[in-house]
């Protein structure tokens, strides 16, 4: 049992590092071997991620063998969690008889420490558990179908000369470049090893790292084209966007640091002594808070080890450490800040639908499926460390995201713009979910909505390439018809999300499932706090919306009458490389909810649930919100799911209406609220409202900061180089006039003395004697003149 | 006998000496010039002699003499050889003409 931590760690790290191979060696052309029209960088990017998904189920297979799959045991469902739960972070050593059989719940290691700062170290470390499981067989089986499919998709890419019908060069002329086969698949690896780094992550340092890096990924993968002067600023704006969430992460990041002193999730071994991570110390075994006195206003860390819980040390200990309880609310928020970047929630959503100018495979893989997720994910896993007023603002944040996104996803027009905006509105879900207490909805839909939205997305990229890169549903229409496979995986998909389901019978695809999770999380909260009555209202109204824009996306495209002859001529069914990962994809968004809450899906992700979730949690603090047991939500599941169930009918309903057998035009509700359609086209003007906020200001700023440069600085410049100038000159006059004068004045008087002397020199050899005659006698008279007299 | 008078040997020095001073720069003819040159060098002669009475051993003088002689022969040939080749340059042997060196 021992061993089965560092056996799964090996496993999944070897799933975690075959894409950095492979992205080596793709980067590199294969060492330069292969040439542009060549795949096999796509089949080595296929291989490495598809080996990866297998050693990832295999390590599933291990941690089921090994706990004799305990966790899908029929006993008793919600005790069963309990029990488990009520020694949760027993790291490979049992020290309670009553939970030998039980599973420990997460293994965690070091793989390699990095650097040591005094009693900081950064370290690669792993922390496992049933959903890291989960999430490395989720994002490597849909890699690998993204993969597969994105080999099609691609397939123009193959080419030495690649045009690019939406880049114009200076002249207007469509831009004319290399294909680029080979780095979109090593993009697409980089992004693998980056996103289950960030899974298998044991600290939250490391989180950060690979949170970049993933980051980076998004940011090459949206400027794919990068001729195209849209598709640079999206990538720009998503990775600027997303800056200022990782903003707050760093803040957070800080505070836990300076507070806590270490990054680790949970205890770790550091030389010879445990010491307790990030989890031990905020929260005791039960999952509450410890504080030093009555007022609340102080948070005692757990920090000595005493029977194998870590308690606070009492008295005034030397080893005694608190945190202000309202850092730890800024904590949470801050790193809750770069969740919202990531996953494109309120207020940060507006980069993602801009993101959808990258290849449409990026979108099904980075923006739906795993990256977008991984705010969620981080959320998640960063429970324990956040209080109930960071999880009401989670709880707010998603509910106001799934809200706006849904309205702006009614009236959008091009189909990856509508999945873009469902994307964030399931996000918003999510958040939601995981903000109301509902830890297990929360994942259970990130994990259902990672199949079928991919699953969209790809199929959107089927139905793009078929209609040779037409985006707009306005011009499509009554392509059923023309590519069946492509149209029957997307209804699948479209169910799904829309959470559609046949009452009284256990056939439902897994958006109902999880949606219904989160709607019955909503309903139990909102009875335990009335107050927050919202947050049962707006998923519910919106899951309204989002059946009807879902359907109203895929009747537009599928059915009525072409709309564009041109369009429509042309359309075409995908080829076998792309439709097999759609129909793929879409048995499991179908079918991997099987069951619902008596899943093995959910049970599994209930394994990995923070202790103390299952009883619920008490009112505290100063938001005052009781969180619901999971008892509660169990009551109201039905009620929930009967009212989920006629939202998502009744939006359906509509859709079918307006857009399949259009009863009312849906041109003329347009015409009747002209002022609403332009608020939800202009997306809530969020875009301008951001321009006018923050990107005219920095404009401004930034042009001040010019003029300051041009005038002042460049100013000081050239007038400290004018007057250098000038003092040259002034310093040359003096040289040419005085310097050079006294010198020639020497050279010119010593030339005429010579001139002068030039008389004497006559050549007559009688005169030079008479002169030295003469002179001699001159000498004498002045001598005897002169000399005194002896 | 009465011993002349150094006075009178060097008066007579004096006028050899001067009166070829004057033939040096009166004679436009080299040889009389060469001539006015033996004068002044006997001139001179006639003073190393003269002194060498009053030295100890009277013969410091008259060893100059001879070599101002012996030097004064052969400046007699080198100075003839010039003049030969003044006359080649210049078909006259007229110092006068013979002023490329003036300045």
């Amino acid at each position: 049992m021992d061993s089965l931590g560092p056996e799964l760690a090996t496993y999944l790290s070897i799933a975690w590092l075959l894409p950095l191979v492979g992205f080596v060696i793709e980067v590199m052309n294969g060492f330069g071997q292969w040439n542009r029209l060549s795949r096999k960088a796509a089949l080595l990017a296929i291989a490495c991620i598809g080996t990866g998904f297998l050693f990832s189920s295999y390590a599933f297979c291990r941690w089921g063998t090994e706990t004799n799959w305990a966790v899908f045991a029929e006993h008793e469902s919600h005790d069963g969690h309990a029990s488990v739960l009520d020694n949760p972070k027993e790291v490979g050593h049992d020290h309670h008889a009553e939970n030998k059989s039980a599973v420990p719940l997460a293994y965690s290691g070091k793989f390699y420490t990095l650097a040591k700062f005094g009693n900081l170290e950064l370290s690669l470390d792993y922390y496992i558990d049933s959903l890291t499981l989960l999430m490395f067989c989720m994002v490597t089986f849909i890699a690998t179908c993204i993969h597969v499919f994105a080999v099609g998709y691609m397939s123009d890419e193959l080419t030495i000369e690649y045009v690019d019908h939406h880049a114009h060069d200076s002249h207007g002329h469509h831009v004319h470049r290399l294909g680029r086969f080979y780095r979109f698949f090593s993009f697409l690896s980089l992004f693998c090893f980056a996103m289950l780094g960030l899974v298998i992550a044991g600290n939250i340092f490391q989180v950060f790292v690979f949170w970049e890096l993933v980051g980076i990924c998004s940011f090459l993968l949206i400027g794919f084209y990068t001729e195209r002067k849209s598709a640079n600023v999206a990538a720009n704006k998503a990775f600027i966007v997303n800056r200022v969430g990782d903003f707050g992460f760093i803040i957070g990041l800080m505070i836990l640091w300076t507070y806590c002193g270490t990054f680790n999730f949970t205890e770790y071994k550091s030389g010879e002594t445990m010491k307790p991570g990030l989890f031990e110390m905020v929260r005791t075994a039960e999952g509450e808070l410890t504080y030093t006195d009555d007022t609340h206003e102080t948070v005692a860390l757990h920090t000595s080890n005493e029977h194998g819980h870590w308690v606070a040390p009492q008295g005034e200990s030397t080893k005694r450490r608190t945190i202000p309880y309202m850092l730890l609310v800024v904590a949470g928020l801050g790193v809750f800040g770069g969740c919202i970047g990531k996953s494109a929630q309120f207020p940060l959503q507006t980069w993602l639908p801009d993101a959808m100018e990258g290849p449409t495979p990026v979108s099904a893989l980075v923006h739906s499926a795993t990256m977008v997720a991984a705010g969620v994910y981080l959320a998640a896993r960063f429970f324990p460390v956040f209080t109930s007023e960071v999880l009401l603002a989670i709880a707010y944040t998603g509910c106001i995201t799934l809200f706006v996104a849904a309205t702006i996803a009614v009236v959008a027009t091009d189909i990856k713009k509508v999945l873009a905006y469902s994307t964030i509105s399931q996000l918003g879900y999510m958040m939601l979910a995981i903000g109301l207490g509902g830890w297990a909805a929360g994942l259970f839909h990130l994990i259902t909505h990672a199949f079928f939205k991919s699953l969209m997305f790809l199929a959107s990229g089927a139905v793009i390439y078929g209609c040779h890169h037409e985006q707009e549903m306005p011009k499509m229409g009554g392509l059923f018809k023309k590519m069946p496979i492509t149209a029957l995986t997307m209804l699948v998909g479209v169910i799904a999300i829309a959470g559609l389901a046949i009452p009284g019978t256990p056939i439902a695809f897994s958006g109902y499932h999880s949606k219904d999770a989160i709607v019955a999380t909503a309903l139990a909260y909102t009875q335990h706090n009335p107050v927050h009555f919202l947050l049962f209202m707006t998923p519910l109204v919106t899951a309204g919306i989002t059946a009807f824009y879902m359907f109203r996306l895929w009747f537009y495209t599928f059915t009525g009458t072409p709309r564009d002859e041109h369009v429509y001529e042309h359309a075409h069914e995908v080829p076998k490389v792309m439709f097999v990962p759609l129909l793929v994809l879409s048995v499991l968004a179908a079918g991997c909810a099987i069951g619902g809450e008596h899943g093995q899906l959910f049970k599994m992700i209930s394994l990995s649930e923070p202790v103390g979730l299952a009883e619920g949690v008490p009112a505290s603090g100063v938001a005052q919100v009781t969180l619901p047991s999971h008892d509660d939500i169990h009551a109201v599941h039905s009620t929930a799911g009967v009212v989920a169930l006629l939202a998502a009918s009744l939006g359906t309903l509509t859709a079918f209406l307006l857009y399949c057998k259009p009863v009312v035009k849906p041109e003329n509700i347009k015409n009747q609220f002209p002022g609403l359609h332009n608020f939800l086209v202009e997306k809530w003007y969020f875009d301008d409202l951001y321009e006018a906020l923050f990107i005219r200001p920095s404009h401004a700023v930034a042009r001040w900061a010019t003029g300051f440069d041009r005038l002042i600085l460049d100013g000081i410049l050239h007038g400290a180089a004018k007057s250098t100038v000038i003092v040259s000159a002034i310093d040359r006059k003096f040289d040419e006039g005085f310097v050079d004068g006294i010198v020639n004045l020497v050279g010119n008087t010593t030339r005429r003395f010579g001139y002068s002397l030039r008389v004497f020199q006559t050549g007559q050899i009688r005169q030079y004697v008479m002169f030295i005659a003469v002179s001699v006698v001159a000498l004498f008279a002045v001598l005897f003149a002169l000399l005194p007299k002896a | 006998m009465e011993a002349v008078s150094l006075n009178s040997l060097l008066w007579v020095g004096a006028v050899l000496f001067v009166c070829g001073v004057i033939c040096m720069t009166t004679k436009r003819n080299a040889i009389g010039v060469l001539i006015g040159v033996e004068l002044v060098l006997n001139g001179a002669n006639l003073n190393f002699v003269a002194f060498s009475r009053y030295s100890p051993l009277a013969l410091d003088g008259q060893v100059a003499a001879i070599f101002v002689i012996v030097l004064a022969a052969a400046e007699a040939a080198v100075a003839l050889a010039i003049a030969m080749n003044f006359y080649n340059c210049h078909l006259s042997i007229d110092v006068d003409r013979g002023d490329e060196l003036h300045g």
